[in-house]
């Protein structure tokens, strides 16, 4: 069990003009759940291979548990990963997967079989453990990945979008499995995915990612209701969030934001921005629908019932804005519906960065 | 109240040990280790082929002179022209040429359609072919090379260049018909399929679509299939006497004659597979690659 | 219709096969045992009696022995070297399958520049001081000799082979299996224990039995080398058919030849399907 340190990791890869990591630093508490989010090519991969020592920074430190790996061999850093292709060895059974790394560590023969008999029951794997990964679906196999990682007590453990490769179903499912097992073990883990339910659902500290740095690192309550930029607001969330694009000025009411022909009250501390543009951040479920003369005046174009809520693209003053309605909510394309901003956030149009509003 | 950065972690501001260096010197080592090695067994596997070059390139004097020197002080063509001029060496050559040409077609005309079933059909008697081909491959040329030659004399066919043709082209069928099968299995159906409903017939199908991208793959094999014949020592030189190919010309002159001959026919017989290499290189990997 | 037409495109190639190794596979195993008309052992007798024969079979044996392990792991070193991805990687590559295309009679005449009496080996060796007249690596009198030069010759040629398969073999495992070997603690040699031999074990599998059986048939590097002072058995095939024109004993020792092929492959086979159960 260990705490990691991530000083300012810089690393690109041969023949790309970009950076992989640009200075990344990060903090991650001893037995913390840290997910790292983010679009394909944001650098997370590279971040966790980083921690691994399967890459090497170009600069930088790793540091794990107060000792500097930065360059150390990946077996002497004491860490376990579940890879997005499993890597199960289809040549061992199952016992002698899950076994490997204690194996090679030379753990003593009976000592092995108690503790993989241990992990094999964590993970509901005893009835297989003789069997060959051929004869093992997907989701045994992603277990018995699992398995492996959490046998040997690393002090962290490392996972690569582990469930991306499994149904929908199977997901969620495993999902809440892998969260109650880690919770149990309280182990450092270093969790890298782009699906941002995943994210929420899992991380004690959610760290977003583009294009090699960190844009945000909190926990998810955080990351989803106050994201710190656009494209996290945008990335968070499904739907993502709206943002509404207008002109600051001033009317009979004070601060305002001009949309079309209506007007969002914008707040006093932002009057910096009088007579300049504004973003508006409101999410879709935030969007209450109202009745008149609250509210603003949205056009419905599709209505999407989706079962546990209705999902409604509408125009407002020309920008395009969803809605999350309550179930059995009933519109029409082409409908008029007054929708009351709520929990509202506030964005620099140029640098894309969250206005702290008190 | 003012915008704010993106906030990173909160980054405590901790003194972190210095970063240790060592394992990075050990692999620096490493790979100067591995390198080492690399040049060492690139060495063994050059050297002796610069140094037969040298040596046909010595005059016959410097070949008796003991002990040797590295390089050659007086550089001559003598040598290699001595053995170009030999008795039948010439001829040798071309009757090489001709049977590898021969047989690169022949194995190709009986081995490629061979080839395309096992890529397109699944059969009842597939794997019981493909052992064949394999347990075949594997049956000592010998065996065969000598009743073949029996066979051929009553059949008046012997010491031409159509029997070492037929020994070398049923030599090289089970590796033409694996290469082959692979070379048709990287050609996807859909393609195939798609000329099908265009309105293309197999054969304008195979003509159009299916030839011009397995071209490479075939002419891969074609280069394997010469060099293989190229190189054919035993079969040649049981089934001819008044036309050799080069290898067996070789063989027959090698006890009666000086090491100058040697040295320029192992020099003659080492300079094509030099070139046929360079050009396989590519291939090499992709034709051992899609096997077992 | 449809079932017809894989067997139309395989016909020819199975007709040729059958004719050109069926046949004269029957034909020679009469020939071995026959004289004339009549059936008779006194080929085998001949074969067993000739002084060569004797020393043939058990240099054949030696040989195959002694060049096939060797063979391996340098291959096996080989292929892994290069997956290290050293730098210039592929000028090394493609120096070290140039083996690949030469002919048998060539290797043995590369090698004969080094190791013959005046040879580049001997000079080298005065030029150290180390011996200063050369040792007669391919005298008559020093069976060790000629072996250890058969087989360094041997294995110069055909290592190549072994690590073109390996390679190809190396390629096809995914890079994750390595990486996840590397996390959890496997040192290098545990790592090519425990992950990257198994892996590619079809491929050497494939390569273990055709290299035997290919050694087992060695030939023009010997004679290139050293005449029929190091006989085996298809040395002794072919002089038995070339120069001393007796077609009967010649078939008689390719038969023994193929006796030998058969019994290694089956007793291969066996050890993989007992190690599959």
């Amino acid at each position: 069990m260990a705490d990691v340190e991530l000083r300012s990791l810089v690393k690109t890869y041969p023949g790309a003009s970009t950076r992989a990591t640009d200075e990344v630093s990060l903090s991650i508490a001893d037995g913390e759940f840290m997910v790292l989010l983010g679009p394909s090519g944001c650098g997370k991969t590279t971040l966790l291979r980083a921690v691994a020592g399967l890459e090497l920074p170009d600069e930088g430190q790793v540091v794990i548990g107060g000792r500097d790996v930065t360059y150390l061999e990946p077996r002497h850093r004491n860490l376990s990963m579940v890879f997005q292709s499993y890597a199960v060895f289809p040549h061992k059974r199952v016992r002698d997967n899950i076994g490997f790394g204690l194996k090679v560590r030379g753990v003593p023969a009976d000592e092995i079989r108690r503790k993989v008999g241990w992990a094999a029951e964590m993970l509901q794997l005893t009835d297989y453990l003789d069997r060959y990964p051929a004869k093992l679906s997907g989701g045994q196999r992603q277990r018995v990945a699992v398995a492996r990682a959490i046998v040997v007590e690393s002090d962290v453990l490392l996972m690569d979008e582990p469930l991306s490769n499994l149904d929908a179903l199977l997901r969620l499912s495993f999902r809440a499995d892998l969260k109650k097992l880690v919770g149990e073990l309280g182990l450092t883990t270093i969790y890298v995915t782009h699906d941002q339910v995943e994210a929420l659902s899992l991380g004690d500290r959610v760290a977003v990612m583009k294009d090699g740095r960190v844009t945000q690192c909190a926990n998810p309550t955080d990351v989803y209701d106050n994201p710190a930029t656009e494209f996290v607001g945008g990335f968070l969330g499904s739907p993502p969030m709206n943002f509404l694009s207008g002109t600051v000025s001033e009317n009979g009411h004070g601060l305002a934001l001009e949309l079309g022909e209506q007007w969002v009250p914008v707040p006093a501390e932002l009057s910096t921005y009088r007579d300049r543009r504004l973003d508006l951040g409101v999410r879709a479920e935030s969007l209450k629908v109202v009745d008149e003369p609250e509210g603003l005046t949205c056009t419905v174009e599709v209505y999407e019932p989706l079962g546990s809520s209705v999902l409604l693209t509408t125009v407002l003053s020309g920008q395009r804005v969803k809605v999350s309605a309550p179930p059995g909510f009933r519109a029409a394309p082409g409908d008029e519906l007054r929708v009351a901003p709520t929990q509202t956030r506030w964005y620099d149009p140029e640098t894309q960065l969250l206005l702290e509003v008190r | 109240m003012t915008a704010t950065k993106p906030v990173s972690a909160p980054v405590a501001d901790r003194v972190l040990p210095p970063v240790d260096l060592a394992p990075l010197r050990r692999r620096r080592i490493r790979r100067a280790l591995v390198q080492f090695a690399c040049v060492l067994v690139s060495l063994f596997m050059v050297l002796p082929i610069v140094l037969i070059a040298f040596a046909a390139l010595s005059t016959s004097d410097e070949l008796a002179e003991f002990p040797k020197s590295f390089l050659p002080s007086d550089w001559t063509l003598d040598t290699i022209r001595g053995f170009v001029t030999s008795t039948g060496v010439l001829p040798a050559f071309g009757n090489s040429v001709l049977t590898g040409l021969y047989t690169v077609v022949l194995s190709l005309a009986i081995g490629a359609p061979a080839g395309y079933a096992l890529a397109r059909h699944a059969f009842r008697g597939r794997d019981a072919y493909q052992v064949f081909m394999l347990m075949v491959r594997a049956l000592p040329i010998v065996v065969l090379s000598v009743p073949l030659a029996t066979i051929f004399l009553r059949a008046g066919a012997y010491d031409t260049v159509a029997a070492v043709t037929l020994v070398h082209t049923a030599l090289a069928m089970p590796t033409t018909v694996l290469i082959t099968a692979s070379i048709f299995v990287a050609v996807p159906t859909e393609l195939e399929e798609a000329a099908r409903v265009f309105g293309c017939t197999r054969t304008e199908t195979f003509r159009r679509v299916v030839l011009p991208l397995a071209v490479p793959g075939l002419a891969a094999a074609a280069v394997f299939t010469f060099v293989l014949s190229w190189n054919e020592v035993l079969g040649a030189g049981v089934l001819t006497i008044g036309h050799r190919t080069l290898p067996a010309q070789v063989l027959v002159a090698l006890a009666d004659s000086p090491q100058s001959y040697r040295f320029a026919g192992g020099l003659a017989l080492v300079l094509p597979a030099l070139l046929f290499i360079l050009l396989m290189r590519r291939y090499l990997l992709s034709m051992w690659g899609s096997r077992g | 219709m449809k079932t017809r037409i894989p067997w139309l495109l395989l016909a020819p190639s199975i007709v040729f096969m059958l004719l050109l190794f069926g046949w004269p596979l029957v034909q020679g195993i009469l020939t071995a045992f026959r004289s004339g008309d009549s059936f008779t052992v006194d080929n085998w007798t001949r074969m067993w009696g000739d002084a060569y024969f004797g020393r043939a079979l058990r240099n054949t044996l030696l040989l195959t022995v002694i060049v096939v392990p060797v063979q391996f792991v340098l291959a096996i070193g080989m292929a892994l070297l290069l997956q290290s991805r050293p730098k210039l990687a592929g000028v090394h590559f493609y120096l070290w399958t140039i083996p690949l295309a030469m002919s048998e009679l060539a290797a043995g005449l590369v090698w004969l520049s080094i190791f013959s009496n005046h040879g580049y080996l001997n000079s080298f060796l005065s030029w150290l001081g180390i011996s200063p007249d050369g040792i007669g690596w391919l005298d008559y009198d020093n069976p060790a000799g000629m072996l250890f030069a058969v087989v360094v010759a041997e294995v110069w040629r055909a290592t190549s082979l072994v690590f073109v398969i390996l390679v190809a073999g190396l390629q096809m495992v995914p890079r994750d299996f390595d990486e996840a070997a590397q996390v959890f603690g496997a040192t290098a040699w545990q790592r090519l224990w425990h992950v990257t031999l198994p892996t590619i074990k079809p491929s050497l599998q494939v390569a273990l039995i055709l290299r035997t059986i290919l050694a087992i048939q060695v030939f023009a590097v010997a004679q290139a080398l050293t005449g029929r002072n190091f006989p085996l058995l298809v040395g002794e095939t072919y002089q038995w058919y070339v120069n001393l024109q007796n077609a009967a004993v010649a078939s008689a020792l390719a038969l023994v030849v193929l006796a030998i092929s058969l019994v290694v492959s089956i007793v291969y086979l066996r050890a993989l399907r007992r190690e599959r159960a």
